[in-house]
């Protein structure tokens, strides 16, 4: 605190720019470009907003979804969407669908490695999609609410009330997932095969949001974010938010580290950014399209976004032996450019990279973002509390 | 000489014959297997790409199908929805083809049916259910 900058903006400054069209906005990959051409003090000038993106598996992802009474009326304890359970211990006819709950009667890995066709994240796929969703729950019944059973068919126009409610979104950096074992394992990071076959990484690096405010400067309860191609807004600091790890000179973490909790109205959300995913072996997930405007507010901000890919590290860590154990131990660290490069070397081996974030995808989100901003669609939330460093 | 990439479905009434071994041995087939889940007394599948002479791949044939294999050919069985792919990459770690590759720098998933030997490993590994196995002439033989 108490830092003077060469340029200096307010939040209600760049609003303002935004209401009259007069802003300027890029994404997080020119920007690199134009802070390399103009140094940061100049890029802070000329530019106003950075935007950024990201569309991955995002597994703590979930609704809270109000089903609407019945008559007579019930106070549900189980809640099931297209068999898909719901946690029910909530209030008469609300309930949580998380996404990686998996359709009752899903063999799981009963036949290894299993499918897992339909969970969760499918159905808040095809809920965006319009479908209609098949709905039963149960109850044991009380005086003021004495139905034991209902079913019926809505739709998401027909709930009452719908909301993403993502407990852990855009983690800030992410392991490469390796394979030493002899053979082939299904893990949430992909199919790794054996003897270290390939390695699987799964982050947007330079045009991931939060590896562009990296000490979150910007970013805490109230940030208005592009989520599942709707306004949503980051709720806080998401589960298992570790800031407090190795970083580099640049303030990235070289580890997975920060993470958001993320909300929105899913009424108005589409399934183009919310996409049920089925993890082969592993289990069902949503992959979620996530975006955050980041304020240019100084030129220390335009150095920030500046970031790329071969400044951004991450270790490449063992899923075969070590993580099942719990044992914490790197066996090298890579850069985002090696790894989106297609292959890094580990012990001499060259090994296959595979992402498992959508670059096309990320820039697709930022590109929407930027061109919300641009026509005065959304204006920048100011961040009520920043997200905590320690 | 002729080569054709085969899917070979073993019931689970199969004879336990090694017959891959007796293609090679008694009808001088070449064969390269490119995926294989066989179970003991149950189903099981495996992806062959064959090779010989035309009237020894004729025999080999006859030979596979006495011992109530179920042959059809793969030629362009695998699909891609172009609307459920998201371009992750996923694929890309179990295609032992290269016909599912990454475009640098966009990060683009391509799909190259000509390089596609039909193994079905992308079908359960694709996230987002893209890649689809679609039998065009099951009837072939």
């Amino acid at each position: 605190m108490g830092k003077s900058y060469k340029v200096e903006k307010s939040y209600e400054e760049i609003n303002a720019k935004i209401k009259t069209g007069e802003v300027v906005v890029v994404t997080a990959e020119e920007m690199i470009g134009i802070v390399d051409e103009k140094g940061p003090v100049e890029a802070a000038r000329q530019v106003d907003v950075v935007t950024t993106g990201t569309f991955a598996p995002m597994c703590s992802s979930g609704a809270f979804l109000n089903i609407g009474q019945s008559t007579p009326t019930v106070r549900t304890t189980a809640t099931w969407f297209n068999n898909v359970p719901a946690y029910s211990g909530v209030a008469a006819v609300d309930c949580y669908l998380g996404a990686t709950a998996v359709c009752d009667d899903d063999p799981l890995n009963k036949v290894y490695p299993g499918e897992f066709r339909y969970g969760g994240g499918h159905v808040i796929e095809d809920l965006v999609a319009g479908k209609t969703v098949y709905i039963r729950a149960d109850s044991y019944g009380t005086a003021c609410y004495p139905n034991l059973h209902i079913e019926k068919e809505m739709t998401l126009e027909s709930l009452p009330s719908a909301t993403l409610c993502n407990p852990r979104n855009g983690y800030q950096n992410y392991n490469c997932a390796v394979n030493p074992s002899d053979k082939t394992i299904y893990t949430y990071m992909g199919t790794l095969k054996p003897k270290m076959g390939n390695a699987n990484y799964c982050s947007a690096g330079e045009l991931s949001p939060l590896m562009n405010d990296p000490l979150y400067k910007t970013i805490g309860f109230g940030t208005r974010i592009f989520l599942g191609g709707a306004q949503g807004y980051v709720a806080g600091p998401g589960t298992q938010h570790r800031p407090g790890g190795a970083r580099g000179e640049n303030g990235v973490p070289l580890s997975p580290a920060g993470t958001l909790w993320t909300m929105g109205d899913l009424k108005k959300m589409s399934p183009e950014w919310l996409r049920g995913v089925s993890m082969r072996g592993y289990g069902c997930s949503l992959s979620v399209g996530l975006g955050i405007p980041i304020p240019i507010l100084n030129e220390e901000m335009a150095q920030f976004t500046a970031v790329r890919d071969e400044e951004i590290f991450t270790q490449i860590v063992d899923y075969s032996d070590d993580y099942p154990k719990g044992v914490s131990r790197s066996l090298g660290q890579v850069s985002y450019k090696e790894l989106k490069s297609g292959s890094i070397t580990v012990d001499g081996e060259t090994i296959q990279t595979v992402p498992l974030s959508s670059m096309v995808k990320a820039r697709a989100v930022a590109e929407t973002l930027k061109g919300w901003i641009q026509r005065g669609e959304f204006l920048l939330g100011v961040p009520q509390e920043l997200l905590p460093v320690e | 000489m002729q080569s054709k990439i085969l899917i070979l479905k073993f019931p689970k009434e199969a004879s336990p014959e090694p017959v891959v071994c007796y293609l090679a041995r008694d009808y001088e087939l070449t064969f390269a297997i490119l995926h294989a889940n066989i179970f003991p007394r149950r189903e099981g599948m495996m992806v062959l790409e064959l090779k010989g002479t035309r009237e020894n791949f004729k025999k080999g044939l006859e030979y596979l199908k006495s011992k109530g294999i179920k042959v059809s050919r793969s030629d362009q069985e695998v699909t891609r929805d172009e609307g459920r792919c998201t371009h992750c990459g996923a694929c890309t770690a179990v295609c032992p083809t290269g016909a599912l590759s990454i475009k640098r720098p966009s990060m683009e998933v391509l799909f190259d049916l000509e390089k596609c030997s039909a193994c079905e490993l992308c079908v359960p590994t694709c996230p987002s259910h893209a890649m689809k196995a679609n039998p065009k002439d099951k009837n072939f033989f």
